[in-house]
């Protein structure tokens, strides 16, 4: 099992940090992925044309109202300018100023309301979307062959269908909406004040490139000490994981000072590039600000002038000196977004790579079903190899009765997997059939044929539910007799009694809550149940004590009753009596046989023989050994 | 908030820069608020008298002033961010430190997994606040009082409509937050459930297509997925009147001041640069307050990080050094030197932290130079805790453990180490080259003791085979390796201690049946003189051993030669024919 390269991605978890700050994924196909999300909202069409029609509506009642509320001061500056030049019952005109204030106000709560709407619309877009994408994922995901699992670690895979599909959704919850607000309120914000003073205007936009060429320059600089940042950073987690990790052999030999000295070095690192990667983020806002005040400055100044030459008026400065604020803010915003349009689109492309994956082979058009399976196991010039230059079976031929026991030896464990893989399609064999009672396995309902095995290896699984629910895992349906009786029969029964809530019992996240020996009957408890026609079974029980090996020895013996099985064997009666003993090697099967004829063939598993079992007979003549 | 706190007081050592960041945030905010006046001056002298020269001298005073701003905000960002990352190192370097002074029951208490969130990721979470809290937290105070002080300066009588507003917007955000505070958690908690499902679906993925329960699982996806989404929209619908809410009350705060401001006006009270100063004032008073309510949002997950990591710090590791006492010094050297590798248990009983029941009761045995004992006995049965006692890796409840005769208790735990050479059951090799793994078990060991040590463990073979040899990478976890070569590495690594006491925990399992053989062989020759302690699963291997403890739940059931336990032990003849055919035994 290959393990792709750990990708070093920094955690994403709800919401965006400072986008600035963090070195932006790519992606690889920007306006494939692109279109394809597109192609997700697309049902919700309809809704999303009325978001963008709420995000223009309201964005431009905004961006309407200094304008209106200029006017206003305008009208309060001419009647104190009518006061100061003494003109006669001159005042402030009142009705005017009411005016506007209820247009002012009524142009608020539009902007308001629109803007209440579009957020509210968006968020069940947003998450409907985001849910049929989690669906799709998931649906894809059951019709993967296994190699796509082996070949991958499951956090992986995890990461992708959680992280990636999260980060798309707050994208759409909050950066869609606000991307179109800036840009309608850019073009709005230029228009007004055009419509103003296109002089003043063009003061507003000379400061333009300042920013860019500022927000260059530092985004630069800081994704490089950004990403030395998360370089170090990686580092001293992996540090820190190994030594945790690790802590028992750390301590027993001494190593404690050792490692805290690498620790403090990174550490030191660490804070260098993390000093400097942090302050030059922190550098931005205030250029910012400095940018956006020389701005603010030129309009007082330019303005000032301009309304003495009575070229504008002096709300006009208001309202200029308002829109130049709302001009600066959607430029920094965009620059954000952007940023965050692209590790979603990096996100995006992660999720759709798993959709495109390759999925298993689809059965047959008249897969068939075995009515009353016998059990009967031919293997006809099977050849298969993980890889393909790599064959580990080749042209193998066994033929298996009904009810016989067919024993895996060797010295590592390596193999067994490849036998569940195989009989039960989870791989494609290259050249040859297997046949269960005469047909093609590739010709069965997989559902089904899957159905026919029971399998109880050494990595039990069981799942977050109640022990009932674990044993009846195989046969939803099966009455409450009919589990207690399986768990008789797998010695389960009792022990299950003993616990306070006994089959309600609820086995926890990482099935720690109870034994490894006890959860081996359950799976045991669990094949019994489902009445499989063939069995795969792991011998091995090295981490159970003597008492439940007793029991899982037993418990084994009454389930391959009648049953083909195939057995992972670690008993010399086991092998001694199986009729068929495949001896594997390196995850290669190197001979076959029953145990007589190997013997005479003096070849590996004669000397596996020799060695592993009768340890016990040399060792009585007393030489002295270690370990 | 309480745990954030306590971490803060870590904080202490930089209150210098802290200071400093806040003089300059000051200043920064007063200059910023200055702008504003120095326009009303633009309007209320320059304009009304039109006096372009006035306007000139004022709108360079007023880049001078946006200038110091920018100086000053920089200067405390650069302060910021040193402190920030001077702050976490500090902490990383506290919690590492106490979490390495742990002993390996304080570490069952806490779980290594979380051990390791804790030391990372929960840190990197309190980094991130503090810079937050340096950049933000102490700038929006200040605008918000500057602005107020300011609004007030311009008309006091006008600045009395604050009062009003701030509660108003105040009462806003805490019923918002009151709101969607639960359904955020409650978002999460869906969200975890959606990764437990995936995850158990990844995990048995073999069982669920072989048992065909593809539909079972769907369902129980989709129910999770259908649950996420719901309370997705129902926070994001909350969350979705906030904005809106807040940019209302602001615009109708400006239009109130709109209009008494003009009464004002009116009444020759205040001038027109002075109301659109006001203005502005509003504006930065209001902006600050929903900046600060955006902080509130991040300091419960900070919170959360916070707790977990003082929760690493308040754990004292219950195993410490003794302070010793230069007499007793003596006496211990003069004892080691006539006792080298001898180990007794003296009515030793062991309990975990939380446990009602002793694992280890009451056992005692001696072992000397050159003998081998075998500790053997089913799961559960305390085999392994036994051996980890030893290098008091967990502090004994009662009893004691001698080393060369003197308790473990009153040596150095560096000290009782370097007498013992442990093999742990899983191999754990840590990332560098083969030769620095080997030289775990002795720092100044030469390149022939190494290789000596390689060739005893049977690892010189699969060694030279690699590109490098002895400089080969190993990767980390040493996943490059197989489980037989990590183990015979592991063998090296202790071998190269030359300790007085070797334990073996079940330390042969991955290898095969010809390296296994060979190892014994060279194992024997190589070392007469020290103690063997070993844990074995399988009868077979120890059948030799000149004392064999049979442990049944923690308690001997019998301790003697294999001839004489398969006579009077039932527990060990109860695992000796569950391992062996009868005629084996025969």
């Amino acid at each position: 099992m290959k393990e792709e390269p750990k990708r070093n991605r920094p955690p994403m978890g709800r919401g965006h940090g400072p986008a600035m700050s963090r070195p932006v994924e790519k992606a690889k196909d920007f306006k494939g992925t692109f279109k394809r999300l597109i192609g997700y909202l697309k049902p919700h069409r309809y809704k999303i044309v009325l978001v963008f029609v709420a995000a223009i509506l309201s964005t431009t009642f905004t961006i309407i109202s200094p304008k209106v509320l200029g006017l206003a001061i305008t009208k309060i500056f001419d009647g104190v300018m009518l006061k100061l030049q003494g003109v006669p019952n001159a005042q402030v005109d009142f009705v005017y100023i009411s005016n506007i204030i209820f247009i002012l106000a009524g142009l608020y709560i539009i902007s308001s309301v629109f803007n209440y709407l579009q957020q509210y619309i968006m968020a069940s877009i947003a998450q409907n979307t985001v849910f049929e994408m989690r669906e799709d994922v998931n649906q894809k995901l059951s019709r993967l062959p296994l190699k796509y699992f082996d070949g991958r670690t499951h956090g992986e895979i995890l990461s992708r269908v959680t992280n990636d599909v999260d980060n798309i959704s707050s994208t759409l919850q909050q950066s869609i909406t606000q991307f179109i607000t800036s840009i309608v309120t850019l073009i709005g914000v230029v228009i007004m004040m055009l419509t103003i003073s296109p002089i003043l205007t063009l003061m507003i936009i000379l400061t333009l490139p300042l920013y860019f060429i500022v927000t260059k320059f530092i985004v630069v600089r800081s994704q490089k000490y950004f990403t030395a940042q998360q370089k170090t950073l990686g580092e001293l987690n992996g540090h820190v994981e190994e030594m945790y990790t690790g802590h028992e052999i750390i301590k027993s030999f001494n190593r404690e000072e050792n490692s805290l000295g690498t620790f403090e070095k990174i550490n030191d690192e660490l804070f260098k590039s993390s000093h400097r990667a942090q302050f030059m983020s922190g550098v931005i806002m205030p250029l910012m600000i400095f940018i956006g005040n020389i701005a603010y400055v030129l309009v007082c100044v330019i303005g000032g002038i301009l309304v003495t030459r009575g070229a504008i008026s002096i709300g006009d400065v208001q309202a200029f000196i308002q829109y130049a604020r709302q001009f600066t803010h959607p430029i920094s915003q965009t620059a954000n977004i952007s940023n965050i349009i692209q590790s979603t689109i990096a996100s995006a492309e992660r999720v759709f790579e798993i959709l495109d994956e390759e999925e298993e082979v689809p059965e047959q058009k008249n897969a068939q079903l075995i009515e009353f399976p016998k059990g009967e196991v031919r293997f006809e010039n099977v050849s298969f190899g993980y890889e393909k230059d790599i064959p580990i079976i080749q042209n193998m031929n066994i033929d298996v009765k009904k009810g016989q026991t067919i024993a895996i030896v060797g010295p590592t464990g390596a193999g067994k997997t490849t036998l569940v893989n195989l009989l039960m399609c989870f791989y494609e064999i290259d050249q040859g059939r297997i046949t269960i009672d005469g047909i093609d396995i590739r010709k069965i309902k997989r559902g089904y044929l899957r159905s026919m095995f029971g399998m109880v290896l050494q990595d039990t699984w069981l799942f977050n539910g109640s022990i009932r629910d674990n044993i009846a895992y195989a046969c939803e349906d099966a009455t409450e007799e009919k589990i207690i009786q399986a768990a008789k029969t797998a010695h389960v029964d009792h022990f299950v009694r003993t616990l306070p809530k006994g089959y309600d019992t609820v086995i926890n996240e990482e099935a720690t809550n109870i034994s490894h020996g006890q959860k081996q009957l359950l799976t045991i408890a669990r094949a019994i149940l489902a009445d499989p026609s063939i069995l795969i079974l792991d011998e091995a029980t090295s981490s159970v004590d003597t008492r439940t090996e007793v029991f899982i020895q037993r418990a084994m013996v009454a389930l391959m009753k009648g049953r083909t099985s195939f057995v992972i064997a670690h008993r010399l009666s086991t092998i001694r009596n199986a009729d068929l003993i495949l001896v594997m090697n390196e995850g290669r099967i190197i001979e076959q046989g029953n145990h007589e004829e190997l013997l005479n063939k003096k070849g590996f598993y004669a000397e596996l023989y020799n060695t592993q079992f009768t340890d016990f007979d040399r060792n009585k003549n007393g030489e002295k050994e270690i370990g | 908030m309480i745990f954030l706190v306590r971490l803060f007081r870590l904080l202490v050592p930089y209150k210098i820069s802290i200071l400093l960041v806040i003089i300059f945030t000051f200043i920064q905010a007063i200059s910023e608020l200055f702008l504003p006046t120095l326009m009303a001056g633009i309007v209320d002298i320059g304009i009304v008298n039109g006096d372009t020269n006035y306007i000139l001298q004022i709108g360079g005073l007023m880049l001078l002033v946006a200038l110091l701003a920018t100086t000053s905000l920089i200067i405390s960002s650069y302060l910021s961010a040193k402190i920030a990352s001077s702050y976490s190192k500090d902490l990383r370097s506290k919690v590492f430190k106490r979490v390495e002074s742990f002993s390996l029951s304080e570490f069952d208490q806490v779980g290594t997994a979380s051990l390791i969130t804790r030391t990372t990721n929960d840190i990197t979470q309190i980094e991130r606040v503090t810079i937050m809290m340096l950049r933000m937290m102490l700038r929006a105070p200040m605008l918000l009082v500057g602005g107020i002080i300011m609004a007030v300066t311009r008309d006091a009588r006008l600045s009395l409509l604050i009062v009003f507003i701030i509660p108003i917007l105040l009462i806003m955000i805490l019923i918002i937050s009151k709101k969607a505070m639960p359904l955020f958690k409650s978002v999460q908690k869906k969200l975890d459930k959606i990764n437990l499902v995936v995850r158990e679906g990844l995990t048995g993925i073999r069982v669920i297509r072989a048992f065909n329960r593809k539909k079972h699982e769907d369902y129980r996806f989709n129910e999770a997925n259908i649950e996420l989404r719901n309370t997705s929209i129902r926070v994001n619908k909350i969350m979705a009147s906030t904005m809106p809410l807040m940019m209302l009350i602001m615009n109708m705060s400006v239009i109130a001041i709109l209009w008494f401001g003009s009464i004002r006006i009116d009444n020759g009270n205040m001038q027109v640069g002075d109301l659109m100063a006001f203005i502005q004032y509003i504006m930065q008073i209001l902006f600050s307050l929903i900046m600060v309510s955006m902080i509130f949002v991040m300091l419960p997950r900070a919170s959360a990080s916070a707790d977990r990591i003082n929760e690493v710090l308040d754990i004292i590791p219950n195993i410490e050094d003794i302070e010793k006492d230069k007499d007793i010094d003596k006496n211990i050297d003069k004892k080691q030197k006539s006792n080298k590798g001898y180990l007794e248990f003296k009515n030793v009983s062991f309990n975990y932290a939380d446990a009602e029941q002793p694992v280890i009761k009451n056992i005692s045995f001696g072992a000397g130079p050159g003998e081998i004992t075998a500790i053997i006995g089913g799961t559960g049965s305390g085999k392994s805790t036994l051996i980890k006692l030893i290098p008091r890796l967990y502090e004994i409840t009662k009893g004691s453990i001698l080393v060369n005769g003197i308790d473990i208790r009153n040596m150095t735990q560096k000290e009782l180490r370097s007498k013992i050479g442990i093999i742990p059951q899983k191999a754990v090799l840590f990332s560098g080259t083969i030769a620095d793994n080997i030289r775990y078990g002795k720092e100044d060991a030469t390149e022939e003791e190494i290789k000596h040590a390689a060739e005893i463990a049977q690892a010189t073979e699969f060694i030279s085979n690699m590109e490098e040899g002895l400089d080969s990478v190993i990767a980390q976890g040493g996943s490059n390796l197989s489980g037989g070569q990590k183990q015979r590495l592991a063998i090296a690594r202790a071998l190269v201690r030359r300790p007085e006491i070797y334990i073996f925990d079940d330390s042969f399992s991955a290898l095969d049946f010809n390296t296994d053989a060979k190892l014994r062989i060279a194992l024997k020759r190589e070392i007469k003189d020290s103690t063997f302690i070993i844990v074995a699963q399988r009868v077979t291997t120890i059948i030799n051993a000149d004392r064999i403890i049979v442990l049944d739940e923690g308690k001997i059931a019998g301790i003697g030669k294999h001839s004489e336990l398969i006579k009077s032990c039932e527990v060990y003849k109860e695992i000796v024919s569950s391992q062996l055919s009868e005629e084996e035994l025969a």
